[in-house]
């Protein structure tokens, strides 16, 4: 299958800020990929690197086979829509769309005016005047007529109330189950993750901490409670992501292939939003100390 | 046609649940051979779910012979799920409960005999895949 984005030890660079760092990773095509991770984690910097917007200072990255922006081609099949759904507050909603049909080859006309019809939208009405759940939608509709074969959004949901959230997820999913594109947008909302989401990249501390099938993640991490023991005293098979230890017991979080049955410990499945807790808060707690020992477990 | 829906903190698989919504509908009877399935697209933007979760829902239910897709026109119930009639889980039930009895008999707790239980049964499960 071929990959839609290919970042080679990404690097990006702000004066003496390191924004992301050897990022390696690979976005198969027709996934909807959920870009996770604390602020300042580097999640904008890679969606803008992606977009063109930004250029990497280390590293290489390919979207859709071509170094981003390197054409306009290559431009008209990439959708960005940035945090905060911005939109152009003293135009309507017809002057949004009549700008997007100027500025796109592959532009959908039909498409679009259906959506703001859908959504019971007047296209005279400014954009300022959009609550924030509309100007978003309205952004999405811009991003989404244009036909992209990938669509980057980044936090498009964090402002909006809960109704205003599940309709635009609703749109969201829709647009992808009639064109099958790619999708990799950031949330911290784990749930919302879940459920719209596929392939899921975990991103802390500059670094990518976790990447792969949500599927594949849940199968193969594990809570697992034991007497107090040391983390180099498990099976080989066993990477210790996290572990917590109390004058008795120990409890790690901990990837393998499968569950190991073992009278002396408890192995569960893992919830993804723990999941994605324990690489942050390893990611955290291995940048704070500096210590190298934690990094080797990866 | 049915109306699926998600529960995000079950803790079961969004496509599963899918899955288990089908076979209760044919248990109830609101679901029989011959009907359609909501189409992708639909259930995706109705209960905003990636799409690629719904095809995995219908691809699950097609190897278990419940349903069958038509490409171009959609995915048809083909199958049945024939529960046997009540009066036969007596007997079932009358052994389950012998077991059990042992099962106390040998000094196992409730929690024990639960897990006991759970683990026979997806061993079970599994052996049979």
């Amino acid at each position: 299958m071929t990959a839609i984005i290919e970042a080679r030890g990404l690097g990006k660079r702000y004066g003496r800020r390191q924004a992301l760092s050897d990022c390696t990773l690979s976005v198969p095509a027709g996934r909807v990929v959920g870009l996770v991770g604390p602020n300042g984690a580097g999640k904008s910097t890679l969606l803008q690197l992606a977009c063109g917007m930004l250029t990497p200072t280390s590293g290489s990255i390919e979207v859709l086979g071509e170094r981003p922006a390197s054409s306009t081609a290559q431009m008209a099949r990439v959708g960005f829509v940035a945090q905060d759904t911005p939109t152009y507050a003293a135009l309507s909603i017809a002057d949004h769309l009549c700008l997007g049909a100027k500025l796109n080859p592959r532009w959908d006309a039909a498409l679009a005016e259906r959506r703001i019809q859908q959504l019971g939208l007047d296209p005279a009405q400014r954009a300022g005047r959009l609550s924030g759940g509309q100007r978003a939608q309205l952004a999405l509709t811009l991003a989404v007529a244009k036909r992209p074969d990938l669509l980057l959004l980044d936090e498009p949901v964090a402002a909006l109330d809960p109704l205003a959230r599940r309709g635009f997820l609703q749109s969201l999913m829709e647009f992808v189950a009639e064109t099958e594109a790619t999708v990799v947008l950031s949330s911290h909302l784990v749930s919302d993750l879940e459920r719209v989401c596929d392939h899921l990249i975990v991103l802390a501390a500059s670094r990518v901490q976790a990447v792969g099938e949500i599927d594949d993640l849940l199968a193969t991490h594990f809570r697992l409670t034991t007497a107090r023991r040391e983390a180099d005293t498990l099976p080989a098979g066993m990477q210790v992501v996290q572990a917590d230890h109390t004058d008795r017991q120990s409890t790690f979080v901990v990837r393998a292939d499968t569950a190991v049955d073992d009278p002396s410990w408890v192995m569960e499945p893992l919830a993804l939003e723990d999941l994605v807790l324990s690489y942050m808060t390893r990611a955290r707690d291995t940048g704070a100390d500096h210590r190298p020992v934690l990094e080797t477990q990866r | 046609m049915i109306e699926f829906h998600i529960e995000a903190r079950s803790g079961v698989a969004p496509y599963m649940q899918l899955v288990h919504q089908v076979r209760q509908a044919l248990r109830l009877g609101l679901l029989s051979e011959g009907d359609r399935l909501p189409k992708v697209k639909d259930v995706a933007a109705k209960v905003a779910i990636n799409p690629n979760t719904v095809l995995k829902a219908y691809r699950q239910l097609e190897n278990e012979g419940l349903v069958s897709p038509k490409p171009g026109v959609g995915t048809f119930v083909t199958g049945t799920l024939g529960d046997m009639p009540r009066s036969e889980h007596e007997p079932l039930r009358q052994e389950l409960q012998r077991w059990l009895a042992r099962a106390r008999g040998a000094g196992l707790d409730e929690e024990s005999i639960e897990a006991l239980f759970l683990n026979t049964f997806r061993s079970s499960t599994e052996e049979e895949k």
